[in-house]
């Protein structure tokens, strides 16, 4: 009895500590259960409201999975054509240098069709934020093989598993935008477990700064799972993820600045 | 003694039963409901509401943002 | 201000109408023969007079996209390339034209197909008026036959694609591109400080979230975008037919040709009239929308009609759909980056047409 009367006692306004942010829309998703994509999503849908940039944001959806991503957010929006993000916030972050521009984008349309606009924006130095989500699959065409595919691992396309030999091999792309001069902050998260949603957050608030400082390009990869794709459950592919993907992708900074580090 | 005690509001409707909060939970408080909701997806409820402490642990992985949290110290 | 006498390539032209017109971004890649256009905006450095910004982007599809990412901020861009380049831009360009966005694309045409050749030609008329890329689209196309013409096409071809919310190109041809002409170029014009209602430029909390995109995935919703575009259209094609006619009034034969071919056939004229041969010419200066009407209304007076033409034929199904049977119509053309002499054209008209 004295309990329940605790639980009514807690659910107050002054109590609240957690609630989605007002920039998500209330749109229902359209991804599949589990997938981190929402996740993503709200991170930065989070950030862009702590950081009060909903009137200062101009966000580049991509195609795959997350091309519906403009219905989620309440911020202006560029659907760009497949690959063709980075190039599109080029244009808009030298035309508008004042605002926050972004592009979210799969593996397929970053590290395949879209390589040449992502490793040149990056070289150029465009003072623009990329999230990358990287779950090694096409997952709205159906779970096809995609650049970050790794070795041995099964899709549509490569059923008995990824055969490096006959497929080549699976692209580390942030490692090479890591190389080129124009990117000033890229790191690898996840946004499976509460301790890695801090980190992807934090990852993305450093992101937002030193854009406003015109750093040059940021870039975050977020490893994630499929597990449509993946043939997994929510969880189990949370699982695979971690004893499969992250030793080829280990999370972490890949090249933070130079007055950071050497402090 | 003050004690942290959190409680959980889940959107039902809007969960699709994915189990990744309740994996997430470090308390137990969170299990899959018997029946399942509009889209028949076995949804996330404090099954265990006294073991909540309101770290939000649940509501930061879950995808669809369906989870609110209150924490209070009694 | 007055207007400024000049003496330039037809590309170096475009570039300056462009400063000049108030030009908010220009995304490029060189190809021959129009490389000049990119070059001289380099040169000229408007970011550091009018803020108008120039990029050298990594491809032509780079820099497509890029231009749809200008344009819907709003912004005055613009792009150019030549043949081979315009293939690249097409998934772009139906991108812009699904989007509804408004932007300048010049075309400096070369011959085809493939990497073909550096000479002029005319033969990107189907892609440049029938759609190019995929889908039910179509481009407002500007053909001038002048350096004066590649000048004040800028900023008509500005004014045209923010009236309609459509892209907007200039087909020119390597020509036009590389000759030098007087040229009366406008006054500097300030870059316009007006942000469209539909553009994305960070939601203030007085309107809702502005969404620049082509896609729907209700079928339905998608024909009723379809046919707003098709309602579109037909008010370009209503309101903004251009053309010019020389000495049509009395003429038996008449000439339907554009840019170059229009420059060679106005001295055919010449030629066939010295002759007797009474001959006109009907220069469309807007490709799309065609000037149609005009053509079936001459149909009833001349005898034949000739599309004369650097390809191997293309504008001559539009000539042939304006006049509907009422007369016969040939097409006479060269191809490969040869430019059509004037001789050979009252040539072929005295052989195989009068005399045929």
């Amino acid at each position: 009895m004295a309990e329940a009367t605790g639980i009514k006692d807690i659910l107050k306004p002054e109590n609240l500590v957690y609630n989605k942010t007002k920039i998500m829309t209330d749109n229902v998703l359209s991804y599949c259960p589990g997938c981190g994509h929402g996740t993503a999503h709200r991170i930065l849908a989070e950030i862009i409201g702590e950081e009060g940039l909903q009137s200062q944001t101009i966000g580049v959806s991509p195609v795959g999975c997350s091309v519906l991503l403009y219905n989620y957010l309440d911020i202006d929006w560029q659907e760009a054509a497949h690959g063709r993000a980075p190039a599109v916030a080029t244009a808009i972050k030298r035309l508008l240098p004042d605002k926050f521009v972004f592009t979210y984008q799969g593996d397929g349309d970053l590290a395949a069709i879209g390589t040449a606009e992502t490793i040149h924006s990056c070289n150029r130095g465009e003072n623009i934020l990329i999230i990358f989500i990287n779950n090694g699959i096409y997952g709205m065409t159906g779970g096809q093989m995609a650049p970050t595919t790794i070795s041995g691992m099964k899709t549509s396309t490569s059923p008995y598993g990824r055969d490096v030999k006959l497929m080549g091999n699976p692209l580390k792309i942030t490692d090479i935008v890591a190389t080129l001069p124009g990117t000033y902050y890229v790191t690898r998260q996840s946004v499976h477990t509460p301790a890695n949603v801090r980190k992807t957050k934090k990852a993305m608030r450093k992101a937002v700064q030193y854009q406003k400082l015109n750093k040059g390009t940021c870039f975050i990869e977020i490893v994630s799972n499929c597990p449509s794709g993946w043939k997994m459950t929510p969880v189990l592919s949370n699982k695979w993820m971690e004893e499969n993907m992250f030793p080829f992708y280990p999370l972490g900074d890949i090249k933070v600045p130079e007055e950071k580090s050497a402090q | 003694m003050a004690k942290i005690r959190g409680s959980i509001v889940v959107n039902i409707d809007r969960c699709k039963g994915c189990e990744v909060c309740m994996v997430s939970c470090p308390t137990g408080t969170i299990a899959m409901a018997k029946e399942v909701n509009h889209k028949g997806y076995y949804y996330a409820y404090p099954a265990n509401p006294d073991l909540c402490i309101g770290c939000a642990s649940c509501a930061m992985v879950c995808p669809d943002g369906v989870i609110t949290v209150y924490k209070t110290k009694i | 201000m007055e207007k400024e006498l000049r003496l330039m390539k037809g590309n170096e032209a475009v570039a300056e109408a462009a400063i000049r017109a108030g030009a908010d971004g220009y995304f490029g890649y060189p190809i021959t023969p129009q490389s000049e256009i990119l070059e001289y905006l380099m040169e000229a450095s408007p970011w550091k007079t009018t803020g108008m910004v120039v990029l050298q982007a990594e491809s032509e599809i780079a820099a497509i996209n890029m231009v749809y990412g200008g344009a819907a901020c709003g912004k005055k861009v613009l792009t150019t390339s030549s043949s081979p380049g315009i293939s690249l831009k097409q998934e772009g360009i139906t991108y812009i034209a699904g989007a509804e966005l408004p932007c300048l694309i010049v075309n400096v045409v070369r011959g085809g197909p493939g990497l073909g050749t550096i000479q002029p030609a005319q033969s990107d008329y189907f892609q440049a008026v029938k759609g190019g890329g995929h889908g039910d689209y179509h481009l407002i196309v500007l053909a001038p036959a002048s350096v004066q013409e590649m000048a004040d096409f800028v900023g008509l071809g500005f004014d045209l694609a923010f009236k309609y919310r459509n892209p907007a190109m200039i087909l020119s041809d390597g020509a036009i591109g590389q000759m030098m002409e007087k040229v009366w170029l406008s006054p500097q014009q300030e870059r316009s400080k007006s942000v469209p209602a539909w553009a994305t430029t960070g939601k203030p909390s007085t309107r809702k979230r502005n969404i620049i995109t082509s896609l729907d995935l209700d079928p339905n919703a998608q024909e009723v975008f379809n046919q707003k575009l098709i309602a579109k259209y037909n008010e370009i094609k209503e309101k903004e037919v251009r053309y010019e006619e020389l000495r049509c009034d009395d003429a038996e034969y008449l000439f339907v040709a554009y840019g170059t071919s229009a420059r060679v056939c106005m001295k055919s004229v010449q030629l066939a009239r010295a002759q007797g041969i009474k001959v006109g010419l009907l220069r469309p200066i807007t490709l799309y929308p065609y000037p149609s009407k005009r053509l079936n209304q001459l149909a009833d007076r001349v005898k034949v009609m000739i599309s004369v033409e650097m390809s191997a034929g293309q504008m001559i199904e539009d000539v042939l759909l304006s006049v509907n049977g009422k007369v016969p119509v040939h097409h006479f053309g060269r191809m490969g980056g040869i430019v059509t002499n004037p001789e050979e054209v009252v040539e072929n008209l005295k052989s195989k047409i009068i005399g045929g």
